[in-house]
């Protein structure tokens, strides 16, 4: 059961794609300016991994949009030294799991020239990855990794979770004089939404408030945000009404924005797709503990992925993944321990 | 290109290469003395004996040109112009250094001479310089990218993938591979099957040859064939400069992996005694010349010390800049 696709297929039911969105954000981008060029593997002739870029090879020609051999170093080095020369480089990893195999280049050079340099010089690239689990593609196609990287200074980490954000946040990322990696769950593409014309002040700085609420806060993002919405439709019914934060972007990270829910509702609860140990969801636990636990009427709470690599049997997997019932479950777990407050 | 005549060198054009050199010997001197009393920290990677390579290879490269280079730098970056007080206080870590104390030996950079710096993972700046390049080529701008990297590098994947992409590309590229025959105390032979380095470079389609390194002349006319080449839109080019440095890998490095005897063979040859003794030769210079240029380049470096002595620490408030830009390009 795909819950992002049902999720929002309930409440829209027509309008574009997530891919027909990250797809006319890279049009967009490369019509608007001429530095822009999107670089990766199978980006060109086979159209995307994900079929995000099909037909822009037609539309731009082979020097924008760039194919590129299995070296995630060498071309994402390249991304970095295109930027470093005045381009505005899309990078695009086919997923997060080879992003690894680009792992130095991203950060001993992207995250860190700035700083190395005491501010002489400034990457302005953006890498493109899909990432998370749900397909049965087994340990080595499934992860969740933008945690690890959203722990690196020097890095924005964003992560588009419906079509507005896949539409306007490239342009943002763009506009950003620092590396920008873009985290898109390879569970939206599908997902349709109406797309609003010309949003107004889209930004990679702020989180949203997807769903409000009273009862509970609900912290997320990318993928897992649909199954949160679920859940809160869920809750709902039994009369927990659950605010939904989408965080957007993952480093740096709005306090505010998940501070200001915390001290108003009180309970929170947070869900991430990757592993509890050392995770994203771990960093904003601590960071309410440390300036909102006063507020507090329950301890936080997380719904992670379980501490295995990935299965691939589909009981297993589901299992081992953030869904709308384990999120259900905890979320009546910490109402419940806070009542009579 | 191995087959290049030997430049004929004029006393003028001679005198400046020597400069360059003796400039480059009298800094590494002095850093290693400076190691001892404390006052440079970190890793610090000597270039004497290399100095042929550096100097030879910036007669070829104009301003327009990009260069990136290794951790063994202090050459590079003095032969590309900047100034020995820049380089000096970067080793001190003070706030006149060129990263404004946050880089060190190893992090050398400056964008107003295309100076890409100061890569420390090794074979990590040869991506970097294939989006350089890239970058040149998509500008149709007559610029040219120079890689600079150990013998070490060829091991690791990113040089392959570099160079697979550079020749597929058609990039205006130049690399140059410093073979000093020890990967810090890892000698060639001991970790490569195939140890002629500029054949693996010709497996990717690239135009290679070797050079003397010891030879600044060699090392120039190399370049300068090279260079011209690559700005004729031919493609990419593969020089490696065979080369040997005196001093240990760092400052840590008792170089128990190789006879004194192979090094005082090199020294033998080494890049300013061979030009000293040419030019003298050739009636092109008297040692009166060569102790002025040493006493000149002594003083050079004494000021750049007196420079960093005098400059201030960046201040604690400033811990967290450089981050995220503070400007854009």
């Amino acid at each position: 059961m795909n819950a992002a696709a049902s999720a929002s297929a309930s409440v829209v039911p027509s309008g574009i794609t997530y891919r027909e969105a990250a797809h006319e954000a890279i049009r967009a981008a490369l019509r608007a300016d001429e530095r822009v060029f999107l670089m990766g593997e199978d980006v060109g002739q086979y159209g995307g991994c994900y079929a995000v870029s099909k037909g822009l090879l037609d539309e731009f020609g082979p020097e924008r949009i760039r194919d590129t051999p299995l070296s995630e170093s060498a071309f994402v080095g390249a991304g970095i030294g295109a930027a470093l020369g005045g381009m505005r480089p899309v990078v695009e990893i086919m997923t997060v799991n080879f992003s690894l195999l680009a792992l130095d280049q991203i950060l001993n050079n992207a995250a860190t020239l700035c700083h190395m340099s005491g501010g002489q010089l400034n990457v302005p690239l953006v890498i493109r990855m899909a990432t998370g689990a749900g397909r049965q593609l087994a340990a080595q196609h499934s992860h969740s990794l933008e945690g690890w990287y959203a722990h690196i200074p020097g890095l924005r980490i964003v992560a588009p979770a419906t079509v507005d954000d896949a539409r306007w946040m490239l342009a943002a990322a763009l506009a950003c004089p620092d590396p920008v990696l873009l985290f898109e769950h390879i569970f939206l593409y599908n997902m349709q939404g109406q797309l609003t014309a010309a949003v107004e002040g889209v930004n990679i700085d702020h989180a949203a408030i997807r769903r409000p609420g009273r009862d509970v806060v609900l912290i997320t993002y990318g993928g897992s945000l649909h199954k949160c919405l679920t859940a809160a439709e869920q809750l709902a019914t039994e009369g927990i009404e659950a605010e939904v934060i989408d965080l957007r972007t993952l480093r740096p990270l709005d306090d505010e924005t998940i501070m200001r829910s915390v001290r108003r509702i009180r309970r929170a609860v947070i869900v991430d797709e990757g592993w509890r140990s050392g995770s994203l969801a771990a960093e904003i636990t601590t960071r309410i503990v440390e300036q909102a636990f006063y507020d507090l009427d329950a301890p936080v709470s997380r719904v992670c992925s379980a501490e295995v690599p990935v299965p691939y049997a589909p009981h297993l997997e589901e299992a081992a993944l953030p869904n709308p019932a384990r999120i259900i479950d905890t979320v009546r777990n910490v109402v419940a321990q806070s009542e009579g407050k | 290109m191995n087959a290049v005549a030997p430049a004929e060198v004029t006393r003028e054009h001679g005198l400046l290469l020597l400069r360059e050199m003796l400039r480059i010997r009298c800094f590494e001197d002095r850093c290693a003395q400076l190691y001892g009393e404390s006052k440079i920290r970190g890793f610090l990677h000597l270039y004497n004996g290399e100095e042929a390579v550096a100097v030879g290879a910036m007669q070829g490269l104009g301003a327009e040109d990009a260069i990136v280079s290794t951790y063994r730098e202090h050459g590079h970056a003095i032969a590309r112009g900047l100034t020995m007080n820049a380089i000096m206080a970067e080793l001190y870590g003070k706030q006149t250094g060129s990263s404004r104390g946050r880089g060190g030996s190893m992090h050398i950079f400056d964008s107003s001479k295309r100076f890409y710096g100061g890569n420390a993972i090794v074979g990590g700046g040869l991506p970097v310089s294939i989006g350089l390049a890239l970058a040149q080529k998509l500008q149709q701008r007559p610029a040219i990218t120079a890689c600079f990297f150990g013998e070490g590098a060829v091991a690791e994947g990113e040089f392959h993938e570099s160079l697979n992409l550079a020749a597929l590309w058609h990039l205006p590229v130049l690399f140059l591979c410093e073979n000093n025959f020890y990967a810090m105390g890892t000698a060639l032979a001991r970790s490569e099957s195939e140890i002629d380095i500029a054949a693996k470079a010709r497996s990717y389609r690239l135009e290679a040859a070797a050079i003397d390194g010891m030879d600044v002349c060699a090392v120039e006319t190399a370049v300068r064939a090279a260079t011209e080449r690559i700005r004729r839109g031919e493609g990419p080019v593969f020089l490696e400069m065979r080369t040997f440095r005196f001093r240990a890998h760092s400052m840590f490095d008792a170089q128990l992996y190789r006879e004194k005897a192979e090094t005082e063979a090199w020294q033998k040859r080494g890049p300013i005694i061979s030009l000293t003794t040419r030019l003298k030769t050739a009636g092109l210079m008297s040692e009166a010349d060569y102790q002025r240029l040493e006493r000149e380049a002594r003083t050079e470096v004494e000021e750049s010390v007196a420079f960093a002595e005098r400059s201030d620490w960046e201040p604690l408030s400033d811990l967290e800049r450089f981050v995220f830009a503070e400007r854009t390009q």
